[in-house]
């Protein structure tokens, strides 16, 4: 259990961090980058418990951290899906190119 | 090499590759499958680390919720079989550039600053986190537990007056 080094498991996050990045920057669809949003915020879930778990094992921060971030992703992705459904219905897009003009 | 660490490794390269091909497929909906991959993998490595009640609640939420309804949403908005355009060349080499910049950067810090892992063991039973969550005293959380439940009240209502459909005859 404690012959893997806490920077592998850093690695792994950070990795994930970046791919959630990448699709940020490369994808103009809405769903997709509320996607690339979801593997950041799991990427920022693992650090949590990562350092809660090794550096700090009398503390329970990072696991509640960890829930309540998952509450606010839980509560972002029905939030932002509303707007994307409603800005569906207005521009027949979801790409964030088209939807420039905040009017309704 | 001993039976966890490569259990560990494997869930990781499951994890990675997984969302790899989340951010890099063109199909749309195949995009979301693989991003489902990818959280169950992300339980897997919660329930390797022992943190059983993270792990359900991963499963729970991610997976069971947020996944389901992205792939709801697809099917409300997109042709789910037909391919998204291709990102200009320009943007996805740019972004591959600053991505493995920054991951080659942030790595090199975490590495160069050597966590040394405290040894003890680790006590994730569900009756201390429940005991923590609703506990009023100097380590107790109950006061972002009720903010945290206010902003779903709001969230809930917030989605329902912008989701709503205005009726056209109201004009």
């Amino acid at each position: 259990m404690s012959d893997v080094p806490v920077s592998h498991i850093l690695f792994v996050s950070t990795a994930l961090f970046f791919i959630g990045m990448y699709g940020l920057f490369t994808r103009r669809n809405m769903i997709t980058m509320l996607m690339a949003i979801e593997l950041i915020l799991n990427s920022v879930n693992i650090n949590f418990v990562a350092f809660n778990k090794y550096l700090y094992p009398e503390k329970l921060d990072g696991i509640f951290f960890t829930i309540f971030i998952v509450t606010i992703a839980a509560a972002e992705a029905a939030v932002a899906i509303a707007i994307i459904i409603n800005l569906y219905r207005s521009h027949k897009s979801i790409d964030v190119e088209d939807a420039t003009d905040m009017k309704y | 090499m001993t039976a966890s660490q490569i259990i560990f490794y494997l869930i990781s390269a499951f994890i990675l590759s997984m969302g790899l091909l989340s951010v890099t497929s063109r199909k749309i909906f195949r995009s979301a499958i693989w991003l489902l991959f990818s959280l169950i993998g992300i339980a897997g490595l919660y329930f390797w680390m022992d943190v059983q009640f993270i792990a359900a609640v991963q499963i729970v939420v991610y997976v069971g919720g947020i996944v389901v309804l992205i792939i709801f949403s697809i099917f409300l908005t997109q042709q789910s079989g037909k391919e998204m355009p291709k990102a200009p060349l320009i943007r996805t080499i740019a972004g591959a550039l600053a991505v493995l910049f920054g991951f080659a950067f942030t790595y090199l810090l975490i590495d160069q600053y050597g966590f040394l892992p405290t040894g003890q063991a680790f006590d994730s039973d569900v009756a201390r986190i429940g005991n923590a969550m609703l506990n009023t005293d100097q380590d107790g959380y109950a006061l972002p537990f009720e903010v945290v439940s206010i902003l779903l009240l709001a969230a809930m209502v917030g989605c329902i007056v912008i989701a709503l459909k205005t009726k056209p005859e109201e004009k």
